[in-house]
């Protein structure tokens, strides 16, 4: 299967569905491994690098849940192609700046990815939207003891799975998810929940830029430690968290409705005309007004079909997204800018125009009623 | 060009050093360099950047000049990169690890996943040490008829881990307590069997 037909699709872990979808983006959990008695990618030499790629990429392509699948050496895709598949979090960036002797590996839905060669010998992945760490572990979990048939992964008696870093060892395992949290930053309480989450052992990182810097109100939250716990306690550990975390926001957007409806159906309607109306536009800029179209439709602003639209344009508005379609050429920033105002006026237009000014006394993303002293 | 750190910032610090008659650069981003105090640039090691601070401390107190047997990786590349070169890398380094693991994670015992087809061989071993830990008391304190026991044991998970690795495509990684029995046993064998005779008549 080639890429520009997997890529003309969005993932399913964007289009479809999963609890608490309006919040959570994404549930993805990640696990590293490496053969036994091989060095670590970033030590072997080329040949041996490339040993390893043959062996691993067979066994992954052999797996059941891969017969309908990409696979492709790193060498072998465009500078954009490899830009793409970042942007879709399918493959990291450091993975993207490998050459000979790695490969990506994904089935077409694009819930399961494989790095060969990135920084462990393999990196897997299975990412589905919402709030579905469970059923995410449960996947890749189960991907990783069918390759214990054909591969022998290095493992400690003491240490468990072992890793190029040290950060990784134990499980190897690295759970996320990806949040939308345009109230909490409004509200000025994503630093304190940043840092109280942070001391117990989780990190909070804005997917572009940190802080209140976070671009389009996007943040990661994920496990810091791999050993010392099972895989489940520290899913479970993370769930809870993000089930705070969720909470908070929903708070904060129900404060915000009931005390700053004004500012806020402001903001809203400011971004909806920006956006409408736009000739240039950063990728910045077009993430961040971008969150307060996503947060008018969770608030009932918007009609909820213009959700998968509005959705796919925080990825269709990133850099390479733009210019999958005209592989020959490369855009300056310039160009970029203008060809995503002309793309997200395009989508705007295809949308039912919203009707910015009706506050919803029960907003739908809201299940908590009381209101939070602040 | 990327943060070495997050790696999702625009590096803005860029950072050099000498590290053994090597070049060393790190790029960092503004939030980064400021998190991990670099504020002397000629003092730190990649170690700490990516590893937490105190971690190259960590790395020094292996023996110096230590490589690792099998990939020939040294303290001063680990210290350099943060990573480690192969999966036994982790004994080589094993003593400068431990501290660094202890303050890294949660534990420092793997409790999660196991390999299926290495799972019965941990779980041997992992007896086989408690069993061990018991002969040597149990011979210290004279207590021969235990130790003899204890000794049968061994010898039943011994032979039932010699005929699954050479059966099984893939043999566990064994551990350290384990390879090497303790000093005592050739002692302790005499100790078990020189008594037995002297009950018979
Ligand atoms: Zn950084
Ligand atoms: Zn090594």
């Amino acid at each position: 299967m080639k890429l520009s037909g997997i890529i003309a699709n969005t993932g399913e872990w964007l289009s479809g569905s999963g609890p608490h979808d309006q919040i959570v983006v994404s549930s993805r959990v990640r696990l590293a491994r490496n053969l036994k008695g091989k060095p670590f990618p970033g030590w072997a030499k080329k040949a041996e690098r490339i040993a390893v790629l043959e062996e691993v990429r067979g066994a992954v392509e052999q797996l059941p849940e891969m017969k309908e699948s990409f696979s492709e050496k790193l060498e072998d895709l465009s500078p954009l192609e490899k830009q793409v598949l970042v942007e879709r979090h399918l493959i990291s960036r450091e993975h993207a700046a490998k050459g000979a002797g790695s490969a990506v590996v994904m089935n077409t839905a694009q819930t399961l990815s494989f790095m060969i060669n990135e920084e462990d010998h393999l990196r897997m992945q299975a990412i589905r939207a919402g709030l579905q760490l469970d059923e995410v572990f449960a996947m890749i979990n189960q991907t990783d003891t069918e390759l214990e048939d054909s591969l022998d992964f290095a493992f400690h008696n003491d240490l468990g799975y072992l890793t190029a870093c040290p950060t990784n060892v134990g499980t190897g395992m690295r759970a996320s998810a990806m949040l939308h949290l345009p109230g909490l930053v409004m509200s000025e309480q994503v630093n304190k929940i940043i840092n109280s989450v942070n001391k117990i052992g989780l990190a909070v990182r804005g997917l572009h830029g940190e802080g209140t810097e976070a671009m389009g109100n996007l943040f990661q939250v994920s496990n810091q430690t791999t050993l010392g716990e099972a895989e489940e306690e520290i899913i479970g550990r993370l769930n809870k968290v993000i089930h705070q975390i969720l909470e908070h926001e929903q708070n904060a957007r129900q404060i915000l409705l009931q005390q700053r409806a004004e500012t806020l159906l402001d903001q809203i309607g400011r971004a909806y005309g920006i956006l409408c109306h736009a000739h240039s536009i950063t990728s910045k800029e077009a993430l961040n007004l971008l969150s307060f179209i996503k947060m008018g439709v969770d608030l009932g602003l918007f009609p909820s079909q213009s959700r998968l639209q509005v959705d796919e344009l925080f990825i269709e508005t990133q850099p390479a997204h733009l210019q999958k379609g005209l592989q020959a050429v490369k855009l300056g920033s310039e160009e970029r800018d203008s060809l995503r105002a002309a793309l997200i006026r395009a989508k705007l237009k295809q949308m039912q125009e919203p009707e910015i000014g009706k506050i919803p006394i029960t907003p739908p993303t809201s299940n908590t009623t009381t209101s939070e002293e602040s | 060009m990327f943060c070495d750190v997050c790696k999702s910032k625009e590096a803005t610090v860029f950072l050099t050093q000498i590290v053994e008659g090597k070049m060393q650069k790190v790029n960092l981003c503004e939030g980064c360099s400021k998190e991990k105090g670099v504020n002397d640039p000629t003092g730190f090691a990649l170690a700490d950047l990516l590893l937490g601070l105190g971690a190259a401390q960590e790395i020094e107190k292996n023996p110096v000049g230590i490589r690792c047997p099998v990939c020939g990786f040294s303290q001063a590349d680990f210290k350099k990169t943060g990573r480690l070169g192969c999966s036994a890398c982790y004994d080589a380094f094993a003593e400068g690890l431990s501290g660094m693991l202890k303050n890294m994670h949660r534990g420092s015992v793997h409790t999660g996943k196991v390999p299926a087809k290495l799972a019965s061989a941990r779980r041997r071993s992992q007896e086989l040490a408690v069993l061990q830990a018991g002969l040597v008391k149990a011979v210290k304190e004279e207590l021969f008829e235990e130790a003899a026991t204890l000794r049968d044991k061994i010898r039943v998970l011994e032979l039932e881990s010699e005929q699954e690795s050479s059966t099984a495509a893939g043999e566990p990684v064994p551990m350290n307590r384990i390879t090497s029995l303790p000093q005592s046993l050739p002692a302790a064998e005499e100790a078990v069997s020189a008594p037995k005779p002297r009950k018979k008549p």
